[in-house]
């Protein structure tokens, strides 16, 4: 029996994703986000959480996807990084899940360069597979 | 943190600002070697140090002070008189104290260093008896001497040397100003009921001069400052969560004002003005407790121009003006060491050795002079010298060398733009490296330092009488007021420190308007020609919708700005209105944007972004970059043009026959003299910017039928300007000459007449003439193998 390990699981486009528990500080509805011109495409742009200004990323565009849903239908998934609270828009937030350490899988390396960076795991679920996502990556794009 | 810790943090800090204290007396007291409030001031300040460390068990400490403060006693005493040895040794001594604090608050012990030397130096000194003349006590690159004193003995006086503030009388008698006799009559006098001070009824009575007391309640100042019983410590971060939290405050009042407009009960009006003014008054003095006087930077100056001055054989008298401007403290941090580094540099390279100032005929101590002031709500600091400036000549011919700049480019720079070379990062001008400066890097940090907090820096010099860097930072970096502009649906903040007025353009009643120069668009204002910059444009939007449209499309609004010396036009869609904005850093994510400094939220919640004046401006190219030459703009202007119609530059090639390209082929246009072009194998080139560029002759390339029109320029005739186009296709550069450049137009380049001639697309109608459309893949290919040479 191996380690149990908590997620917060959530859906960018078809792909089920999941992160750690504990680097969710919390789920909004996505608000108005102010558009930063010259920004990277990734970044959708900022929101005000509670009077602190925060990076409200685009996972669909960082996982590569060529469309893209308007911010309001959004979920805005606020995640504790190194440089501080980034927004994470999602499209659906499912549940929080628990597994265990045995149906981890490293991701397989057919899997492009640039989309395995972004992920550190895959876990093997009954009914699908859960793609772990690295923060610290998402948050990190060039510039 | 345990109680000891905070009582041994407290002494650290304490000491350190002892410390800073005792340095710049003991520089000032260099120039007056007896001034006995000066020595009292080092006494004491030593004098706590010891007591204190021995409390704390620091032996090592406790040890130093000792040993200086006995040197202090026997100068004090007028048994010793201070000589710059003696300075130096003290000098040494405080370093050494500093030392051992540091590595106290890192480690919390005092470490293994027990300077026995240095604590041997100032025993020696202390122990040489007056009277035995000159003598050396060689350690470690500290020649002591001690000479006679000069001064008749004095009496040894005994200011209190607590850090309690000295009485008046004290102080009085102390310096035998009054007698003690007239005192104890005046205090007498003052406990029957005079209500008047101790001083006024001393100079009444004739028993004090007024100097004197002034001189004395000046000391009596000093001590209080020393005591400082009447302020507390606070720690920063503190200051700081303070500062949030109303900056919060701040944006919850705009808010709540924004609510209560809509409202008609007075009641809530009432206490709507009354938060108003109270959260302005909070803010305020908020931001009071975090300003500093500038002096908290400049106070390690007369020390650190002494040990340079010294140390590179010069004479340097430093004064200060207006230490009392104060500064957010994260700006004073900020300014630290852009300062000192240029201190450092006017020392180094700009002020001569005492010889070459003689024989120039300047006094031979150098006049480094560092003021600070406010005017429009920004702080200036200003850092000249009277030495010998910089040479223009040398940084230009240093700047191509290393290749920034091209020879050609060089020579066109004006003096102000050559000054502003040293800012170019790897550039130094010292032919010798030392231990200080001319390592290439420096000026480039400084600018960027203070960039970095909204600041700017320039440079001016005259040759032979100095040189005079200008720092002009904003006051705080927190709450600033600005303007909010309107660009399609996106609001966008300005701060208001750059902003120079308003002007709001009928584009049917305004005459001329705007005009372009080049396909850059260009305001008269007041005579003067304002380049315009469309923020549309920098920021990435469409261009409006056919100004045919609604009737705000026939007004164009334009914020002038100062971006350093220069002033530009912002032309935005729609002006609204000013107020107080909480400056917000941007996350790492926007870091290399330089069209923005921050984000602010406004009083109905919505982020908005701040712009970057300095980063517009260099951005749209109204500030050069590195060097002049001469920009052309790549990009289409704003403007809405019909889609056929294209910008094109009009050229001539053997005898002024007109030919065409698409402006957006262009990167430059430059001019090179003959001379500058060299030959690599089959292909002239040119140095520019650092790089090889071939050049290629249209006129030799397409040559009309008749070449007796066209003179070949004769071999010596070097200084010859030769026009080029720079053109750049993805990685492939190369620069065409032309005989003229004639003009940008706009027009279609639609192909009319078939080509009769490789290197020719075929010909077009253009402002009514006929021109052939350069075939530039033609001509690129002509490069290298395919050459076409004209035989």
């Amino acid at each position: 029996m191996g380690e149990k390990q908590k997620f917060s699981t959530f859906y960018v486009g078809p792909v089920f994703c999941g992160i750690d528990v504990g680097t969710v500080q919390e789920v909004v509805r996505c608000q108005k986000v102010t558009r930063v011109p010259l920004a990277p495409h990734v970044v959708r742009g900022l929101i005000n959480l509670r009077g602190q200004i925060v990076a409200a990323i685009d996972l669909r565009r960082r996982l590569g996807m060529s469309d893209f849903l308007p911010s309001e239908s959004q979920l805005s998934l606020m995640v504790r990084t190194a440089g501080g609270i980034v927004s994470l828009l999602v499209d659906e937030i499912g549940e929080v899940v628990e597994v265990g350490e045995e149906l981890r899988e490293l991701p397989p390396q057919t899997l492009d360069v640039k989309s395995r960076v972004l992920f550190s795991a895959i876990y093997k679920l009954s009914d699908k597979l859960m793609h772990v996502l690295d923060v610290e990556q998402a948050v990190k794009f060039a510039t | 943190m345990n109680e000891m810790e905070s009582f041994v943090n407290e002494f650290i800090a304490e000491s350190h600002e002892n410390l800073d204290q005792v340095d710049r007396d003991l520089v000032e007291l260099e120039q007056h070697p007896t001034s006995p409030d000066r020595l009292s001031s080092i006494f004491r300040a030593i004098h706590t140090i010891k007591g204190t460390s021995g409390f704390f068990r620091f032996a090592t400490m406790t040890a130093l002070a000792h040993a200086g403060e006995n040197v202090l006693s026997r100068l004090r005493s007028g048994e010793l008189i201070l000589t710059s040895p003696i300075t130096s040794a003290l000098l040494a001594m405080g370093d050494a104290l500093r030392e051992i604090l540091k590595m106290i608050e890192r480690t919390g012990q005092e470490g293994a260093h027990k300077y026995e030397e240095l604590i041997g130096t100032l025993t020696a000194i202390y122990s040489d008896k007056p009277g035995s003349g000159e003598r050396q006590v060689d350690t470690k690159n500290l020649a002591i001497s001690v000479t006679e004193p000069q001064v008749p003995k004095r009496p040894a006086p005994q200011p209190p040397v607590v850090a309690e503030p000295p009485l008046i009388g004290e102080v009085l008698v102390e310096a035998k100003m009054v007698a003690k006799g007239d005192l104890n009559a005046a205090l007498e006098q003052k406990q029957s009921g005079d209500s008047r001070q101790l001083g006024e009824i001393l100079v009444a009575q004739d028993a004090l001069r007024p100097a004197d007391l002034l001189a004395a309640l000046e000391v009596q100042k000093r001590a209080r400052a020393f005591a400082s019983s009447a302020n507390i410590r606070v720690d920063v971060d503190q200051l700081d969560k303070l500062m949030n939290l109303v900056g919060e405050l701040v944006l919850a009042r705009n808010q709540i004002l924004r609510l209560s407009s809509r409202q008609q009960d007075a009641g809530l009006q009432t206490a709507t003005q009354r938060l108003n003014v109270i959260t302005t008054e909070l803010q305020e003095g908020v931001m009071k407790t975090r300003m500093q006087p500038i002096e908290k930077v400049w106070n390690k100056f007369p020390r650190m121009v002494r040990d340079l001055a010294e140390q590179f054989g010069k004479k340097v008298r430093l004064s200060m003006e207006g230490q009392e401007t104060e500064l957010d403290r994260t700006l004073i941090e900020a300014v630290r060491d852009p300062l000192t580094h240029a201190i450092r540099n006017c020392i180094d390279h700009g002020i001569e050795t005492p010889e070459d100032r003689v024989a120039a005929g300047k006094q031979q101590e150098g006049h480094l002079l560092v003021r600070a002031f406010h005017e429009g709500g920004l702080v200036n600091i200003e850092i000249s010298d009277d030495g010998l400036g910089i040479d223009t000549d040398m940084v230009k011919r240093k700047a191509v060398e290393l290749g920034f700049i091209s020879a050609e480019e060089a020579r066109n720079l004006d003096e102000r733009a050559a000054c502003a070379l040293i800012f170019v990062p790897g550039l130094s001008t010292s032919d010798k490296v030392t231990g200080i400066s001319g390592r290439g890097v420096g000026m480039d940090v400084v600018k960027t330092n203070i960039e970095k907090v909204g600041g700017m820096v320039e440079v001016s010099s005259k040759p032979r009488q100095g040189t005079t860097l200008r720092i002009r930072i904003p006051l705080t970096l927190t709450i600033i007021p600005a303007l909010t502009v309107m660009c399609g649906d996106e609001r966008y903040a300005i701060p208001q420190a750059s902003l120079l007025e308003l002007l709001r353009l009928d584009r049917e009643k305004s005459h001329p308007g705007i005009e372009m120069i080049h396909g850059s668009p260009v305001y008269r204002l007041r005579g003067k020609l304002l380049p315009l910059v469309y923020l549309r444009q920098e920021i990435g939007l469409d261009p409006p919708p056919a100004d045919a449209g609604s009737g705000d499309g026939l007004v164009t609004n334009i914020v002038v700005l100062q971006a350093g010396n220069e002033q530009f036009g912002l032309v935005v869609d729609e002006v609204h209105d000013t107020g107080e904005i909480v400056v917000k850093p941007l996350g790492k994510e926007f870091k290399g944007i330089s069209a923005f400094v921050g984000a602010t939220i406004t009083g109905d919640g919505e982020v908005v972004l701040i712009l970057d004046v300095l980063g517009m401006a260099q951005r749209a190219r109204v500030i050069a970059d590195a060097a002049g030459g001469m920009p052309v703009e790549a990009q289409p202007v704003a403007r809405p043009a019909p889609s056929d119609e294209e910008r094109v530059l009009l050229f001539t090639v053997s005898g002024g026959l007109l030919m065409a390209m698409p402006l957006s082929l262009v990167t430059r246009l430059e001019e090179f003299s003959r001379s500058s072009i060299e030959r690599t194998g089959t292909d002239e080139v040119v140095q520019y910017r650092g790089e090889i560029l071939p050049v290629i002759d249209l006129c030799r390339l397409l040559p009309t039928e008749d070449r007796a029109t066209r003179p070949e320029h004769p071999e010596g005739n070097f200084d010859v300007k030769v026009q080029v186009i720079v053109y750049s296709g993805g990685s492939r550069k190369a620069g065409f000459a032309v005989e003229r450049v004639v003009d940008i137009v706009e027009d279609q380049l639609t192909v009319q007449y078939p080509p009769s001639r490789k290197g020719s697309l075929g010909s077009a109608v253009i402002q009514g003439k006929v021109a052939e459309i350069l075939d530039v893949n033609a001509v690129m290919a002509s490069l290298g193998s395919t050459r076409m040479e004209a035989s």
